[in-house]
């Protein structure tokens, strides 16, 4: 926890928080946290998914306000009650996904909601293009203030997302996950960027999940699990298996022991998948895997590695896609979700919210809404069959809920997503798809979807299962295998090394691998 | 549908269960509300005679908007169905007074079944057409049917060149004599139009509440994402509905033409209005997703009930639509409120069930 004198001085503390706490119904999001952020310097923040990095984030740029602690800024205790009050005290933060208005100029984006105006009524369009053709000039790039916004590469849109944030004269800029969508000469101009910004004293908060990029461009680094710190120093001597150490830790979640039972044969497999991507290259690369009945497939891999795409093309939402699937070593040519589901494919997707579910309806029409057809003779629908399969599913993925009838909205995160796998399990699938099955939920939730992913496994279901959490794909799966840029990049048995999963992961290494295939 | 009443172990639930209830109701409430105000107010409304001539009136309205019901329940809007009523019955008076003309001097003429399932296939094939704008081609309902609109009455126009096809009595040559009936005809006592609206009412509520298609329907407007997902045919889900509002259109525009025994090509206008006034009345939620065919029937005799009732106390027209309007946003009101309330109550179940 203490940092080198020496840094300290070089580095003024911009900003303080002492003792942060931030409880939401149900889980502790922060506990206790410490945490500076040093003028002129990069201040990494690292942990994985729902470790509280975005909690934290959020409590800075005034989008949440702390249960306890106290936030200072040069030694005075500030307090953000919304996000201008912390915009006021300059500070600005660039999303992961960007706030942009694609078919408005760069100008007018860099300038929302603060036209400088005659009168309060005329925009000064003037002013306008030459205060951000100087913050272009300051950043350095050619992109010239009245370009249509949605005709920008996505790296100059983030280009346009930082002006914005410099616009409003911040001192403290936080990037959260900057270069998960960009390429790796787009990554090069964002890093002599953050030099530039270093050098004018502007603190740098920088969240990434890409571990060689942290230590490429951090001074300090900040490692943050389950909403506590558990590591802090400054980047000198910092290298991967620390930052995996720091992360993981020695003790570990409720993973529930594997059941130990014997794999049947291959009742899925998928060969050459590709999956064209706008712009060229591929979002999936022609990746062929196959999973067996009762065994837990871990599909790892950072953002935009092409995880959930391959998810979706199994799940025929890709009409444009190649490749070929067989289940039970039939080909598989349905073209409709609904007929993929018959031949025994099941999807958990990833956004319970948008994808998941139907907000407006019960829970009983959410969890039997695959399965309709089980309750029909003809065409009439035996409302008594269908409550009474409803009930039975909820007992078994033990959804709490006052009643079926009650809409899926009042349900916690964790209860809903319980349901979203009911309504998977009611179509009795033969393999099961979950994209980041514990994503947004508490611990005990958690617990309890990997005690039914064993028991699913042992009953002979072959799942397939997509996350960005380390230790949950290390604990959970039976074989892993990691995706980068759209490749598969590793394959590893039970007990795989955290350190070597990683590196497989990253873009860099499925673009070393390609080269080898190459030569 | 939901029995949140019943289950709610919460105490201070009580007092918000029976606003609940009240809101929940609160269509058929207003209907108790102007049945009641008119029988006092308007001489002779209570009369049998009178409460035929009503229902007639609001029979034509109730058709179209169990129609609109299903497409605004999708999250769609159909524009078209006043112009395809118009439409349709410039083709069943062209089929009663011309027939076909097949060429070489022959002319084929039908009977009135034969002329009524020609006129349903075409309304029908126009929102078999709206269908494939909306699902094949990415238009907006709002536009593809605002197309529809002007296209359907421009041809019904064209049909006649914008004159009345008169006097639609039929001939009993070809068993077409029977055509007149379909409007005015009467079986045990009720017009057979009220009877035709009482089987496609009941038919389009079992559609809604107990078979797969309805639950699509409802699934396809709350989260047409997740509905996909889940294995929702969404394209034919919304090819039905907007096939099924356009056999709805063509039969008001068979009931119209044989009513007046005349069919003019600008019957229909407006007709959406009071279809998509009558659904929303009901409690149908134009963001998609929520819906109730019997809602809507009682949002329909709601307005016609009120527009008939001011005209027999002598309202001028000019403040009968400024009523209707009111109404109309006044149930919106009260809608967005029990949605909040409902919500409320859901949720401190939960909360009380996780203690």
């Amino acid at each position: 926890m203490t940092l080198p004198q020496q840094n300290g001085e070089t580095h003024p503390v911009g900003l303080t928080i002492r003792g942060a706490t931030k409880v939401y119904p149900g889980t502790v999001a922060l506990k206790d946290v410490d945490f500076d952020i040093r003028m002129g310097a990069v201040n990494v923040l690292v942990g994985e998914n729902g470790a509280g990095k975005s909690t934290l984030m959020k409590v800075i740029a005034g989008v949440e306000t702390l249960t306890s602690g106290e936030i200072c800024i040069k030694g005075q205790p500030v307090h953000f009650r919304t996000k201008d009050d912390a915009v006021a005290n300059g500070i600005g933060i660039v999303f992961q996904e960007l706030n942009l208005f694609p078919d408005m100029s760069v100008s007018e984006n860099v300038f929302m909601a603060r036209e400088p105006a005659r009168f309060g009524i005329d925009i000064d369009h003037v002013l306008v293009e030459e205060r951000t053709r100087e913050l272009m000039q300051r950043l350095e790039q050619d992109i010239d203030p009245n370009t249509t916004l949605g005709h920008l590469r996505i790296g100059q849109q983030q280009v346009v997302e930082i002006a914005k944030a410099l616009a409003q004269d911040a001192r403290i800029l936080i990037l959260d996950e900057p270069t998960s969508a960009l390429s790796a000469a787009e990554v090069e101009v964002l890093f002599r960027i953050i030099d530039e910004l270093k050098a004018q004293g502007v603190g740098i908060v920088y969240i990434s999940h890409r571990l060689e990029e942290l230590i490429r461009v951090g001074d300090y680094i900040t490692v943050l699990r389950d909403g506590e710190i558990t590591g802090s120093r400054s980047m000198q001597g910092v290298d991967i298996p620390w930052i995996v150490q720091a992360m993981i830790g020695e003790k570990s979640k409720d993973f529930s022991e594997s059941l130990g039972h014997e794999f049947g044969k291959e009742v899925f497999r998928a060969e050459e998948i590709a999956l064209p991507k706008m712009g060229g290259g591929f979002m999936v690369d022609h990746v062929s895997l196959s999973v067996r009945a009762g065994e837990i497939l871990g599909l790892y891999g950072l953002m935009g590695a092409g995880r959930s795409e391959f998810l979706e093309c199994i799940m025929a939402q890709h009409p444009e896609a190649r490749g070929r699937f067989f289940v039970d070593d039939r080909e598989m040519r349905e073209k409709h979700v609904s007929g993929r589901i018959a031949r025994g494919i099941a999807l958990v997707p990833e956004d319970r919210k948008r994808d998941g579910l139907v907000q407006i309806m019960s829970v009983r029409e959410n969890i039997t809404l695959s399965s309709l057809f089980q309750f029909t003779t003809l065409f009439h629908l035996s409302l008594r069959k269908e409550a009474a399969r409803a009930a039975e599913f909820i007992r078994r993925m033990t959804v709490k809920v006052a009643s079926p009838d009650n809409p899926i909205s009042s349900l916690s995160g964790g209860n809903q997503q319980k349901v979203v796998i009911g309504k998977a399990l009611m179509t009795g699938p033969k393999v099961l798809l979950m994209d980041e099955p514990s994503r947004g939920i508490d611990i005990g939730a958690k617990a309890e979807i990997y005690h039914k992913m064993r028991a699913l496994a042992a009953d002979g279901i072959g799942i397939i299962f997509v996350t960005s959490d380390l230790e949950e794909v290390l604990a959970l799966s039976d074989r892993i295998i990691v995706m980068a840029n759209g490749c598969i990049s590793g394959e590893f048995g039970r007990g795989a090394n955290a350190a070597e999963v990683i590196a497989a992961a990253s873009p860099a290494s499925a673009k070393s691998k390609n080269k080898d295939m190459v030569s | 549908m939901t029995s949140t009443s019943d289950s709610a172990p919460a105490k201070p639930g009580s007092n918000t269960n029976w606003l609940l209830l009240l809101l929940k109701a609160r269509t058929f409430v207003a209907l108790l509300l102007v049945l009641a105000f008119f029988s006092v107010m308007a001489p002779n409304f209570l009369s049998t005679a009178n409460a035929i001539l009503v229902s007639k009136h609001v029979a034509i309205n109730a058709f179209l908007a169990i129609g609109m019901t299903f497409v605004i329940i999708t999250g769609g809007i159909d524009l078209s169905v006043g112009s395809v009523v118009g439409l349709t019955s410039m083709i069943a008076g062209w089929l009663v007074l011309n027939g076909i003309d097949v060429g070489m001097g022959w002319t084929l003429y039908f009977n009135t079944f034969e002329i009524a399932a020609i006129v349903c296939l075409a309304g029908i094939t126009v929102g078999w057409i709206n269908g494939i704008l909306i699902t094949r081609l990415n238009v907006a309902p709002f536009i593809a049917t605002l197309g529809m609109l002007y296209v359907a009455r421009g041809a019904a126009l064209l049909f006649s060149g914008g004159r009345t096809f008169p006097n639609l009595n039929g001939n009993p040559e070809y068993g077409s004599d029977t055509f007149p009936l379909i409007g005015t005809g009467t079986f045990l006592g009720l017009p057979v139009m009220i009877w035709m609206l009482i089987v496609v009412a009941l038919g389009a509520a079992y559609i809604a509440s107990r078979t797969p298609l309805g639950r699509h329907i409802y699934a396809t407007g709350g989260n047409e994402r997740g509905a996909a997902l889940s294995g929702v045919r969404v394209r034919r889900v919304k090819m039905f509905v907007y096939m099924f509002a356009g056999l709805m259109a063509a039969i008001v525009g068979l009931i119209i033409a044989s009513q007046l025994r005349a069919a003019h090509p600008a019957t229909g206008e407006f007709f959406e209005l009071n279809a998509i006034a009558a659904a929303v009345l009901g409690g149908t939620s134009m963001s998609g997703g929520r819906g109730r065919i019997a809602g809507t029937i009682i949002g329909a005799f709601v307005i016609g009930i009120l527009s008939d009732g001011l005209i027999m106390m002598g309202v001028s027209s000019f403040w009968q639509m400024v009523v209707k309007g009111l109404v109309i946003i006044a149930a919106v009101v009260i809608d967005q409120a029990q949605s909040r309330l409902q919500a409320k109550v859901a949720l401190a179940q939960e909360v009380a069930l996780n203690k």
